[in-house]
This record gives structure tokens, sequence and C-alpha cells, in this order.
């Protein structure tokens, strides 16, 4: 066996050393076909990872509610009854409910004016509590800060804006800690949100509306009918569930059967991540399946070419079997240079793309609107396995095809004839 | 009969072609001892080539006993019968099959390598080799550097690499000039002298009067087997 394998070998080298150009062109052709999959599938994950956090700018697991109105008799009350949850009902259901992660209640002010100096913008204003912060992705830029409990419970008169509203009403200006008006009223600053690429909105993109605390909203715009209910689940499996239990505790306070589907409008986000997770794995395989193909072409043609030295050598390798090679020692070489091709092919692509990869990872997405769409082109380990795989395929059909029909050559009728 | 090198008892050998089934030899009874040369002579298509097969362990009998150097042959397998060529046999084509792209020494060096032979044995063998056939100052050379006379002497350097039981010429002097053949000629003669053991197949009279013993084969069958006549 140890002879076996240092005669592969000795014979590899001999024959290697013989054929430069063509084992060059040969593993550029595999390396070519690495890269076009490699490629193919980083654009796929990062085209994935890009549409998923802009789905998710808004926040994942979230089902949103708008009250509506019922359709089925309830306790004496007819159908036709409109379903009016206020503040308290949702602290009743957050403390019903201790699976959420977070639920809250939105009051919305539609085209509020806002003022700072000379400069009046109507704009959304939304009052709601800090635990809206983390779940709907409002991070603010630094040296700001979200809602906090303190804020609610002292009516204080603080906003978090998006950043476009801030920009619009600011300029250049550093927005934090200045003093705004809402309705005439005086707020101070106390945020402004960072930048997101957002593609799912309810109401309205999040750069562009006004953040307040709930009671301040109540006490300062006098209405506290709640426009919208949300609440997330801290797994998507829990989605299901908790929009069953929120009904079983809301229906009986707010006088709607909890088999109602209508008491509340439902824009369950789960099932949209499941259908874009659906369609990006589709896009995902569609790349893979067409750097695939490319990659295997790269493999036929190595195949194809050691075919070809196969039937080029055919005396040869009938000398070399008369000269007392056994068949391992004349397949064995073969097999070899397919799989050092191919794995040359393979690393040298695999290196080009890293460095491909890596170089775009430096491009500036921020202000480029195709590029904000695409996201980075991303390498992952199951792209590198999913290659590795196909490579190792090639390799080992184009060693085999050509050996087993090296081993196959009968020496008495390759040397009779001259 | 003992010290037969060559043993061969109702050897017959069946091409089956499909449709056509092609009986190439019918019954051959041949035996060769240590140190004898013998020319094997007959018609295109009476079977030599076929015989020569058999006798190098390139192809195995359909029917028959071949024992070479006293090891029955006949059932071995294809790396059993690559083993014992390499061993046992050592060939000289009409065409030289040398490997072009290499160098004289590693033509010479390829059955030492496949013999399992170290390295350094082996640079001596082939150097020892190579003066012996004359070409001490060509061992660099590629065959396609070298004149026809200079590739069979590399081809026969090359067949004495393993000290075989045997050498196998086919048609030896075939693809040379009067000149050069001659110069095989007299290193087979040389060859024969020094004790190796020689099967030539050739069609050149001039050839089979320097062997000891002439065997000529028409239709599949010997129909002379005797001394050299003048």
């Amino acid at each position: 066996m140890k002879k076996t394998l240092s005669l592969v070998l000795q014979l590899f080298l001999r024959s290697a050393r013989l054929q430069k150009k063509r084992a060059t062109l040969t593993i550029a052709a595999l390396a070519w076909g690495t890269v076009t999959i490699l490629l193919l599938l980083a654009f796929g994950e990062g085209l994935k990872r890009q549409m998923t956090s802009n789905e998710q700018a808004m926040g994942n697991n979230l089902a949103i509610l708008w009250p509506g109105e019922t359709t089925r008799p309830y306790k004496g009350l007819s159908p036709g009854h409109r379903v009016q949850p206020r503040i308290e009902d949702v602290d009743y259901a957050r403390d019903r409910m201790p699976e959420l992660d977070a639920i809250w209640a939105e009051l919305t002010s539609w085209r509020t004016a806002l003022s700072y100096g000379k400069k009046t913008i109507n704009g959304r204003v939304i009052g709601t509590i800090a635990n809206y912060g983390n779940a709907r992705k409002h991070f603010p830029k630094p040296g700001g800060r979200f809602l906090n409990p303190s804020d609610e419970d002292e009516k204080r008169r603080v906003v978090f804006l998006g950043n476009e509203m801030a920009r619009d009403l600011f300029g250049e200006e550093e927005p934090v800690g200045k003093t705004l008006s809402i309705n005439n009223s005086p707020f101070t600053v106390i945020g402004v949100m960072q930048r997101k690429r957002q593609s799912s909105t309810y109401g309205g993109p999040d750069a562009t509306h006004a953040v307040i605390p709930q009671s301040t909203f109540k006490a300062v715009l006098g209405n506290d009918r709640v426009n919208v209910v949300v609440f997330r689940v801290r797994k998507s499996a829990d989605m299901d569930g908790a929009l069953v239990h929120l009904s079983q505790v809301l229906g009986p306070r707010l006088g709607f059967d909890p088999e109602d589907t209508h008491a509340f409008g439902v824009w369950n986000t789960v099932e949209g991540q499941k259908m874009s997770e659906k369609i990006l794995i589709g896009l995902e395989m569609f790349f893979g399946i067409i750097g695939a193909l490319t990659l295997i072409i790269g493999g036929v043609g190595v195949a194809n070419i050691m075919y070809a030295v196969v039937k080029e050598r055919t005396k040869e390798i009938g000398v070399k079997m008369a000269l007392g090679a056994r068949s391992a020692w004349i397949t064995g070489p073969f097999v070899l240079e397919g799989m050092v091709y191919t794995f040359l092919g393979g690393l040298f692509g695999a290196l080009i793309s890293i460095v491909i990869v890596t170089g775009l990872g430096f491009v500036k997405l921020e202000g480029n609107d195709v590029l904000e769409f695409l996201g980075h082109p991303t390498l992952s380990w199951p792209i590198g396995l999913a290659t590795i795989a196909i490579l190792g395929v090639c390799g080992l059909a184009a060693g085999y095809f050509p050996a087993r029909r090296a081993a196959a050559i009968d020496p008495a009728s390759t040397l009779r004839y001259e | 009969m003992t010290s037969a090198i060559i043993d061969m008892n109702a050897i017959r050998k069946t091409y089956d072609t499909g449709k056509v089934k092609v009986e190439a030899l019918k019954g051959i009874d041949l035996a060769v001892e240590q140190g004898e040369f013998v020319a094997i002579v007959g018609p295109s298509g009476s079977g030599k080539s076929t015989l020569m097969n058999l006798v190098g362990c390139l192809d195995t009998p359909s029917d028959g006993r071949y024992l070479l150097g006293g090891e029955d042959v006949s059932k071995f397998t294809r790396d059993e019968l690559a083993d014992v060529r390499n061993r046992r046999v050592g060939f000289v084509f009409q065409g030289f099959n040398l490997l072009p792209q290499i160098s004289a020494f590693e033509n010479v060096e390829l059955p030492l390598l496949f013999g399992g032979v170290a390295p350094k044995k082996r640079r001596e063998r082939v150097e020892e080799l190579l003066a012996k056939v004359g070409l001490a100052d060509r061992m660099d050379h590629k065959p396609t550097e070298l004149s026809g006379g200079q590739m069979q002497r590399v081809a026969i350097a090359r067949a004495l690499a393993m000290r075989p039981d045997v050498i196998l010429a086919d048609e030896p002097t075939g693809n040379l000039d009067t000149s050069s053949g001659g110069d095989i000629m007299g290193l087979f003669t040389e060859l024969w002298q020094q004790g190796s053991t020689l099967v030539v197949i050739t069609h050149d009279m001039g050839l089979a009067r320097r062997a000891g013993r002439v065997v000529e084969i028409r239709d599949g069958r010997i129909v002379r087997d005797g001394e050299a006549v003048a």
C-alpha cells in the first residue's frame, strides 16, 4: 500500500511536470467555476441578509392589531359593536400574558404641528411606552436615548425623533437637548433614531415620526384612543398561540367573542417572515444551481481533458503495463491529477472570491439605493461547504472516469501496432 | 526440462469477436531452456504476435498450461501478471516504445521504479546499463534526440533493467536501417553469449540465422523447430 502510494505520487509528479500548460488551463477553468458559484451564492446570501434586515427593521415577531367591529353576538351585545381598547386594557393584557416579550398600545396623532425656531412641519406623533424602543428597533444615535419608564410615570415632555424628521426640523444642528414644540407645547428632544433601511411599516416609516410618552400624549393632545395594539413574541412559533390568548384575555373585557376574527384586524408579521424566507431560499437555490452548473462545466472540462490525456497516452500506458506497472499505478496518477487540479482550482477560486467579497465589503452602502437593496455579498460556511461538496464530486468524477478507461487498456493490442 | 524458463503445454488462444471465433493458436508446445537464443519466424497472421503476447504475459491463454520460470501464470490476475512482466520478462519492440517526453535515463529507470528498487540503486543500475549499450553519454537525451539504433539500444537497456529471465523481442530490427540493424543483432548476440535467454520474433533471416534455434509457426501451429539453417 505504501509502495503504491509513493509510486503513484512519483508517477504523477513526473507526468505533471510535463504538462504545465494543460494543468494551468484546467486549474483556471475550475477556479473560474468556483469564483462563479461562490460569488453567486455570496450575492444571494448578502441579498437575503439585507432584505431580512430591511424587512425586520420594523422589528421581528410582531403582531399589529387594529381595533375593528364585532361580527358575532356576545353576551347580549349585537354584532357591529366597535371594539375600543384603552391604555388600561393593554396594561390588563400585559399582566395576564407573561409569555409575551412586550405588548404596548400606540396612540397616533396624524399631521401634528411640530416646530423648532422658525421651522414648522406637520408630522406623525406616536404616544407609547419604553418597551416600544427595542421591540420596534428605535435605536438612538450616540448621545441620545429612547423613552424610559420614568418619562411615562412623570408625564415628561420629552420626544424621540425619527432621523428624517430630525433632519427636516433641525437641519445640521444637533437636536438632542433642544426644545421643540408639539401643538404649541414645549418638548425636549432626548434622542434621534439611528438611520435604518426599513421595507415594511404600518402607519408610516419610523424615520418620519416622533415618539412621546403615552401619559404625555394623553395630557397634551387630549386623546387616549388606542390606534393599534402591538405585541412581540419571544420566538416566532409562539405567535399563533399568543394571538388566541390575547383574544381570550381581551374578549370578555372589551365585549367580543374570543372566536370573532373581526374584532381586531391582525397583521401577523411572522407569516410574512416565513413567506419571504421561502422566497429568499428559493432565490438562493436558484443562484446555487446556476453556480453549481458553471462549476460542473469546469469539472466536465477536467474530465474531458483527462479523457483525452488517457486516449493520447494509450500507448504509453500500454508500455508501462508491459514494463510491469500494476493497474493502480496506472490509474492512481490520473485520479490524483483530477483531484489535485480540482483542489488547486477550488483553492484559487476561493481565494479570489474572498478577495472580491472582502473588497466589496468596504463599499459603502448608505446613500446608494441599489446597493442598499443588494447588501454586501457574504460568504458563509454553508456556502463554502456546498462548494467543497460540488468540487469534490467534480474532482472524483474527473479522475475516476478517465482512470477507469485507462485501466481497461489492453497492453497487448496497444503495443502491436505501430 | 527442469531448467526450462518457458514451458508451454497445449496452449490455445481463441479470440471471440462476438460473431466469429478466431483460433490464433491451436495447441502450442514450446519449451525454452535457460540461455537459449530462439528465433520465431512465420508469415503474417501465423500467430507469432499472439504467441509473443502469451510468452510475455501480456495476455493469458484460453487453454493449456504455461509455466514461466516455474510459475504457472495461466491463471494469474492482471496485477500478478504485471509483477511477472516486471521481474521475468524484458520487452524489445519493433517501434521501440520508449516514452517520448522523458529522457533515456528515465525510460530505463521505469521498470526499476515499478520493481520498487531504491533510488540510489536505480541510478547505479541505469548508468551501468546505458554504458553497456554504449549510450553513457546520451543519458539525458530524450528519445526524439536519438537515432533509431540508439533508441533501440535504450529499449534493450530498459529490457535488461530488472535482470529478466527472458528477453522478448518483436521484430527488433524491423524499423532500422541495415547498419543499425547489424549493430542491434550484434548486441543480441553479445547478450546471448553473456548468458541471457532470448526469444526473438523476426522476418529478418540474418537475425534468425544468428539464433541457435528457429521455431516456425504457420496457422497457429509450430511447423518446424530446430537448429538454425545457414
